[in-house]
Formats: structure tokens, C-alpha cells, sequence
């Protein structure tokens, strides 16, 4: 199961390096998305991968993280996910502003060649 | 009934204030320019009392340790999030409230009338920097960072034009990379530790098993790599440039305090997390060289730099450069010396990019850049160009302040660049007759970089005042005059009162120096009792 969820954190991640690295800014802002789904999704394995662990511990004694499913990487992750939609979105307006006022949807603001 | 005493809640200050007024100022009409600027103005002087109280009291031992803690909703240290004000942090504040009240009265004729929300955005970015500077957990510095920036993407593009959203694209694009890179960090940080609150850090790396190690490091560095984008460090910081040049003179004032907002996570996470156990002094030699390759980008870029906007931008970098080399030679004594070089090159800097604005006029009589930016923005109404009575000897202003922010900036005497160059070198002599190499190549690489500064501004300076012919004398506001008057006189202060403050800097030092009790205070920090007869 670990090696299945690298993995599938190692694609998003890499997809997302190669697409922010081309010159059109769809590309980079779809980029910028799968790099923050990878990043979101590492966030909440952090937190360990565990299947029917309770949320809390009622055991009495000094808990382990052995005993209950860690909920702090859950919360991380919700923030993390709210903050990145919002800039992203952000960045999204950015660059219908920067395609609407050069004309064209190069990083640099113009077309290699003009 | 207890309850904390009010010069606790005065912690919280910095933070709430800038949000409650950025909040209310959203709602008010944009032509109401006058009361607009009236509630930040008076929200600026507010917060800079607040940051001069919180300076006094942690300076004068008035809380134990020196250092005021809150604990956000009552929860103990290592499980809520701690806000902590000690004297590093409450000298940052300072500067903060400082120089953005410069900003602010500059963009008062001009600047804050166009584009919808300026003094929104701009009290919301002092809500981020104050809380990066105050909080005291991992992920609520993200979050502040996040708040800083995501204002700062606003304020970069304020006055939309193509070179500003060109600048801007570019700009918000390695920030979100870096941001992402901060959460990797810190996600790895948690998965080593199990904890986010920074003083608890140090105690339990110290006692981490061995095969969990390079987990840790590695996170720490990735962490340290989002902090150096926004110190940029080479090779991360080519964005720094290009932004400065585009962005309005009062937001690239601001910008100059934000890269420094990453050098102050870093003097304030490491002493913390690595101070001693088997990572003592981790990653301290790359931040050195780090720093070094730094300072030559920006020698270089100086000398290249053919606008004024980039030549303060590569000005920056040097001063970047310096400190982060300053942070990673781990020589004790050194950091005051640096602290000082801080405050004097940001107030320093930010007055020069101020003053471009201004000189632009010069070359460009009347306001043609505004008059640009509101044709492409299609706002109808202009601010009113500044005619009629300005402040007299406007050249002579002009001049004298160019000349007074190259000073500091170069590190020429007599003013307090000089002294912080000064001390630095005497720091790195150590009085010994056998200097190391690594200390020798910093201060040869100090000496360039001011030397590359002095040919690069005299060059521009020449250019401008004395070499252009027939040149007019601009109309300044005394609104526009004041804040630069404001950030070179706190230099001269600072050149005056340079015994008092390098004191004071060097009790900063030592606290960092004594990981030990910062630790202690925080953790110890007392919960408030539940008031007798509470239901649990």
C-alpha cells in the first residue's frame, strides 16, 4: 500500500515539475494544481497509513501513536488545501489579466520569435 | 475570576489590528480616498505604539525571560499555537510598523488613489509579517506566510500594467512553488518529531533515533530552501529584480522587509531545532557559501543594472547575501553586527526605492507614469498631478536624500552603513593576527559589493543630476518628502545612537544564543485557571 501511494505522490509530483517548466501559463497553472495535490495528498500520509485506528485514544496511560489514527495531519492537510485553491485561484485571474494585456499566453508576456 | 493581564493581550495587537482595519476599509467607498487613508494612518500609528510597548517590555525583563508568551485559546505550549514576543521578535516589529508608515504616507498623493483596495491589501500584508514574526508554530507560520503573500500578489500587481503583470506572473509563480516546498517541509518535519510548536522541536530532535535522521534533515532543508526563495538566495532569487523594478515605490518598500522575513525564520528556527545533539550546526556551512555566491550575483547584477528599480533590487540581494553569510559563519558577536547591518540596509533601501519613484519625474516631468497606468487601468478619475505649491529646493532634496540613501547603502562614512560594515569586519578579524579563509573571502567580497554599489549609484547619480542638461525641478508633496526625510533620519539615529543599540543587539544575540531558556519559557508558560464553579 505504501509503495502504491509513492508512487501515485512521485507521478502527480513529476507531471507537475515538467508541466511548470513549459512556457504557456495553462500549463503551468494545471502544473502548479498537480503539485499541490501531491504536495496535499504527502501532507495527509504523514500521518501514517493505518486502516480501522480511532481518531483518539481512551486508554488509559500515556498514548502512542500506535494506537490511534494521528487526526493533526487531517487538519494540516484541510488548511493546506483551502490556502493553495484560494491562491491558485489567484493566479488563475492573474493570467486572464496578463493574456488580456499582452495578447498572448507566454509566460514572458510575448512570443518567442516577435 | 483570573484573566491575563491587558500587556499580555497587547501580543495579539500587531496582528488584529491590521486585519480589523484591512476588514472594515473593504466595504468603504474607493472615492473616499480621505477616510480610507485617515483609518490606516491611524491603524498604523496604533500598531506602532503597540510594537513600542511590546519592545519596552521585553527589553526592560518586565515579563520573565524577557519574552511574553501567548497561548492562543488557552492551550498548553506544545499542543496550541504559542505567540511569542521576545526582543528579536519585537525589534522586527518595530522596523515593520517603521517603514511601513513610510510606505504608507508616500502612497498618499498618489499611489493609494488608484486600484480599488491598496490600503486593504497593504494592512493585510502587515498582518502576515507580524505574524510571521510573532507566531511560534511551524504551520501557523505557513499560514501566515501565506497571508503575506497572497496580499503581496495584490500590491505587486497594483497599477496594473504590462510590466507590472509580467513581473507579477513570474513573481506569484515561484512563490506558490515555495509554498509548496514549505508545506513538504514541514509535512516531513512532523512525520520525524511528531510536533510543530518550534521550542518543542529542539528537545525531541536531540533525542531522535539515528535511522530517523535523514528524514529530518532532509525536511528541514527543503523548509529552509521556501525561506531562501523569499531571502533569494542564488541561484533562487532571480525573480527579486524584475519584481522590484515593476512594483509600485511604496510596495517595493515592503518588498524589501519580506525578503528579510525569511532570513528572520531562519535565525529563529535554527538556533531552536539544531543548537545542539547530533545535528548541531546543520546545514550552517551551505548557507554560508550560499551567502557568498549570493552577494557575488548581486555585486554583478549592480554593476549591470542599468534602471534604478533593479540596481535596489540587486542592493537587496547583497544585503541578503551578507546576512545569510553573516548567519552561517556561526561566529558569535557576529550576529549583532548583522542585525545592525539589517535594520540599516532595509530602512536604507527602502528610502532609495522610494526616491526613484520621485526621480522618475525628473526624467519624466509631471506624473507621466501615472497618467500611463490609469490609461491601461481605464479609471476615470486621476489623482490630481502635483502642481501648485510643492515643497521648495526639491532638486536640492532630491540629491541630498540620493546621496544620504547611497551612503548607508554603499557602507560609506559617516553614516550607519559605515558602522555596520565596521563592525562586521572587526567581528570577522576576531583581533587576531591569523584570519580563517572563509573570513578573509567574506569581507573581500563585502569590500566589492560596496564598491560595485558606489560605482553603480554614482554612475546613475551623475546621470541624472548633473549630466542631463536643462533639467526642471520636479513638484514634490511634502507627503511624498516626509517618509524618505523619515527612513534616512532613523539612519543618522542610528549613526548617533550606535552604542545603545549595539547593546541592545547584543542582548538579542545572546537570547539566540540560549536556546535553553527560550525553551523553557514557552513550555513552562502557565494556562489561565478555569473560573471556580466552571462546568468541564
Amino acid at each position: 500500500m505504501e509503495a502504491v501511494i509513492s508512487l501515485a505522490i512521485g507521478v502527480l509530483f513529476g507531471s507537475g515539475i515538467w508541466l511548470i517548466l513549459r512556457p504557456r501559463t495553462f500549463q503551468i497553472i494545471i502544473g502548479l494544481m498537480l503539485m499541490s495535490y501531491a504536495v496535499n495528498l504527502f501532507i495527509f500520509m504523514m500521518g501514517r497509513l493505518w486502516i480501522d485506528k480511532a481518531p483518539l485514544t481512551l486508554n488509559p496511560g500515556t498514548p502512542s501513536l500506535g494506537e490511534y489514527a494521528d487526526p493533526l495531519a487531517q487538519a494540516l492537510v484541510l488548511t493546506a488545501i483551502v490556502i493553495g485553491f484560494a491562491t491558485t485561484a489567484l493566479y488563475l485571474v492573474v493570467m486572464i489579466g496578463a493574456r488580456g494585456l499582452t495578447g498572448t499566453d507566454h509566460v514572458d508576456g510575448k512570443e518567442p520569435g516577435a | 475570576m483570573s484573566s491575563l493581564p491587558w500587556i499580555q493581550h497587547l501580543i495579539l495587537a500587531p496582528i488584529l489590528l491590521p486585519l480589523l482595519a484591512g476588514a472594515v476599509l473593504i466595504p468603504v467607498n474607493a472615492k473616499r480616498h480621505g477616510l480610507k487613508f485617515a483609518i490606516d494612518l491611524g491603524c498604523h500609528l496604533l500598531l506602532l505604539a503597540a510594537a513600542l510597548v511590546l519592545f519596552w517590555q521585553t527589553d526592560q525583563e518586565l515579563w520573565p525571560g524577557s519574552m511574553g508568551v501567548y497561548l492562543a485559546a488557552n492551550w498548553m505550549a506544545p499542543f496550541g499555537i504559542a505567540l511569542v514576543a521576545d526582543r528579536l521578535s519585537t525589534l522586527m516589529l518595530v522596523l515593520t510598523a517603521v517603514l511601513s508608515l513610510a510606505a504608507l504616507i508616500f502612497s498618499h498623493h498618489g499611489w493609494s488613489r488608484i486600484g480599488a483596495h491598496f490600503h486593504s491589501l497593504f494592512l493585510f500584508l502587515l498582518m502576515g509579517i507580524n505574524g510571521a514574526f510573532l507566531t511560534h508554530d511551524l504551520f501557523n507560520l505557513f499560514v501566515f506566510f501565506e497571508v503575506m503573500l497572497a496580499a503581496s500578489y495584490g500590491l505587486v500587481l497594483h497599477g496594473y500594467n504590462t510590466a507590472r503583470i509580467r513581473a507579477g506572473m513570474q513573481y506569484i509563480a515561484i512563490n506558490l512553488a515555495a509554498s509548496l516546498l514549505f508545506l513538504i517541509g514541514i509535512a516531513l518535519i512532523y512525520a520525524c518529531t511528531g510536533t510543530l510548536n518550534m521550542a518543542d522541536l529542539g528537545p525531541r530532535i536531540a533525542v531522535l533515533a539515528p535511522e530517523d535522521l535523514p528524514l529530518l534533515q532532509i525536511g528541514a532543508l527543503i523548509l529552509a530552501l521556501a525561506f531562501l526563495t523569499k531571502g533569494a538566495m542564488w541561484p533562487l532569487g532571480f525573480w527579486l529584480p524584475t519584481t522590484y523594478a515593476a512594483a509600485s515605490p511604496p510596495v517595493a518598500a515592503m518588498l524589501v522587509l519580506m525578503t528579510k522575513v525569511g532570513l528572520y525564520a531562519i535565525i529563529r528556527l535554527w538556533p531552536l531545532a539544531f543548537a545542539d545533539g547530533p545535528l548541531a550546526g546543520f546545514g550552517l556551512e551551505a548557507l554560508f557559501w550560499g551567502g557568498m555566491a549570493t552577494l557575488l550575483f548581486g555585486t554583478l547584477g549592480t554593476l549591470a543594472a542599468q534602471e534604478p528599480g533593479r540596481m535596489a533590487g540587486y542592493a537587496a540581494i547583497i544585503s541578503s547575501g551578507t546576512l545569510m553569510a553573516i548567519i552561517g559563519s556561526k561566529q558569535p558577536g557576529l550576529l549583532g553586527a548583522g542585525l545592525y547591518y539589517l535594520l540599516g540596509s532595509t530602512l536604507a533601501i527602502a528610502a532609495f526605492l522610494l526616491l526613484i519613484g520621485l526621480i522618475e519625474r525628473i526624467r519624466t516631468p509631471g506624473t507621466a507614469l501615472l497618467a500611463l497606468t490609469m490609461e491601461a487601468f481605464a479609471i476615470e478619475e486621476k489623482p490630481e498631478e502635483p502642481v501648485g505649491v510643492g515643497i521648495p529646493a526639491a532638486l536640492a532634496f532630491l540629491g541630498l536624500a540620493f546621496a544620504g540613501s547611497a551612503l548607508v547603502i554603499t557602507g560609506l562614512p559617516p553614516l550607519s552603513g559605515f558602522i555596520a560594515k565596521f563592525s562586521l569586519f572587526h567581528a570577522l578579524l576576531n583581533g587576531s593576527s591569523t584570519v580563517p579563509l572563509q573570513n578573509g573571502g567574506l569581507i573581500l567580497l563585502i569590500f566589492c559589493s560596496g564598491l560595485a554599489g558606489i560605482i553603480a549609484l554614482m554612475r546613475f547619480g551623475v546621470r541624472t543630476f548633473w549630466a542631463s542638461g536643462n533639467i526642471q525641478p520636479p513638484s514634490l508633496q511634502h507627503s511624498e518628502a516626509l517618509p524618505i526625510s523619515l527612513l534616512l533620519l532613523l539612519c543618522i539615529a542610528m549613526t548617533i545612537y550606535a552604542g545603545p543599540l549595539f547593546d541592545y543587539l547584543g542582548r538579542v544575540s545572546q537570547d539566540l544564543a540560549q536556546p535553553e531558556h527560550y525553551v523553557e519559557g514557552v513550555l513552562s508558560a502557565p494556562v489561565i485557571a478555569a473560573p471556580a464553579g466552571a462546568r468541564p
